[in-house]
């Protein structure tokens, strides 16, 4: 037996159609995540390029489209890494207490109810739902929103964001994602579970 | 005993690291007296599914491209070929 049996066939791949078959769904992804649709038309076509001059270390295994949004993936780490260091985010990062803290009371107990959330799994089927999702996610300040995307959509793990977005340390990475969180819960609560 | 603010952000750090003994001991016994805290939990939860499910409801509305981005880009990548 040689060896050449046991190889798969070479997977052919086709540069000429992966604007159309992948085109949206790549920027899809990057819109999701970069939340800005000129960044993410730049970053299809870099995608797209780089997939170019790299075809010849595709390694079959994954699905050209797979092999696509990895690449992508990259460049949005990148993206994120870089405008991080030129807008020098990380200058901000202690001053994200006072909005915040209206949750609280002086005590640290509630003083915003939280509301009961009855049946939440029902809004995901819900396209208005999702509206409502994307709107709070805008609307959260940029220096939350990228790490918690990036945590919560690319499902990077603290070690790396605290690397990419040059946070000084992982407790202050956890407090950012704690506000974050709380100010998501808050919005999706105002805009979607008490409007119901 | 904790405070709410406190169990709040355990609460949150729990999706990103594991809670030391003593922690997750402290938030349970406080989640059990308290109404409120248990309900912000179960919503970061769910946040976190929801999150999860971003590409699906993306992919589901349809949005994509442009036209003209379309353009662009075929335009760009054929410079390069």
């Amino acid at each position: 037996m040689t060896l050449a049996a046991a190889t798969p066939p070479p997977i052919e791949l086709d540069p000429s159609t992966w604007l159309d078959r992948y085109g949206d769904a790549l920027f899809r992804y990057a819109v999701a995540r970069v939340r800005n649709e000129t960044v993410a038309e730049d970053m299809v076509q870099e995608t797209l390029l780089a997939a170019l001059s790299s075809a010849d270390t595709f390694k079959g295994g994954s699905t050209e489209k797979t092999w696509l949004i990895g690449i992508l993936r990259h460049k949005i780490l990148d993206y994120f890494r870089k405008s991080t260091r030129e807008r020098q985010l990380q200058r901000d990062w202690s001053d994200l207490s006072n909005d915040l803290d209206r949750d609280f009371d002086e005590h640290g107990s509630w003083k915003a109810p939280v509301s009961d959330w009855a049946t939440p799994e029902e809004s995901l089927v819900q396209g208005e739902f999702w509206e409502v999702f994307d709107g709070c996610l805008d609307k959260l300040p940029e220096k939350l929103r990228t790490p918690f995307t990036l945590r919560e959509l690319e499902g990077l793990d603290s070690e790396v964001l605290v690397e990419t977005l040059n946070i000084s340390t992982k407790n202050n990475l956890w407090v950012i994602l704690s506000r974050a969180r709380q100010s998501m819960r808050r919005c999706l609560q105002t805009q979607w579970f008490e409007q119901e | 005993m904790l405070s709410c603010k406190k169990v709040a952000q355990l609460a949150s750090e729990s999706l990103d690291r594991s809670l030391t003994w003593r922690e997750t001991f402290s938030m349970r016994l406080h989640l059990l007296a308290c109404k409120l805290c248990s309900r912000y939990v179960r919503q970061l939860k769910f946040l976190e599914r929801a999150c999860a499910r971003v590409d699906e409801a993306y992919s589901e509305s349809g949005a994509g491209l442009t036209e003209d981005a379309r353009e662009r880009i075929r335009d760009r990548l054929s410079q390069n070929r």
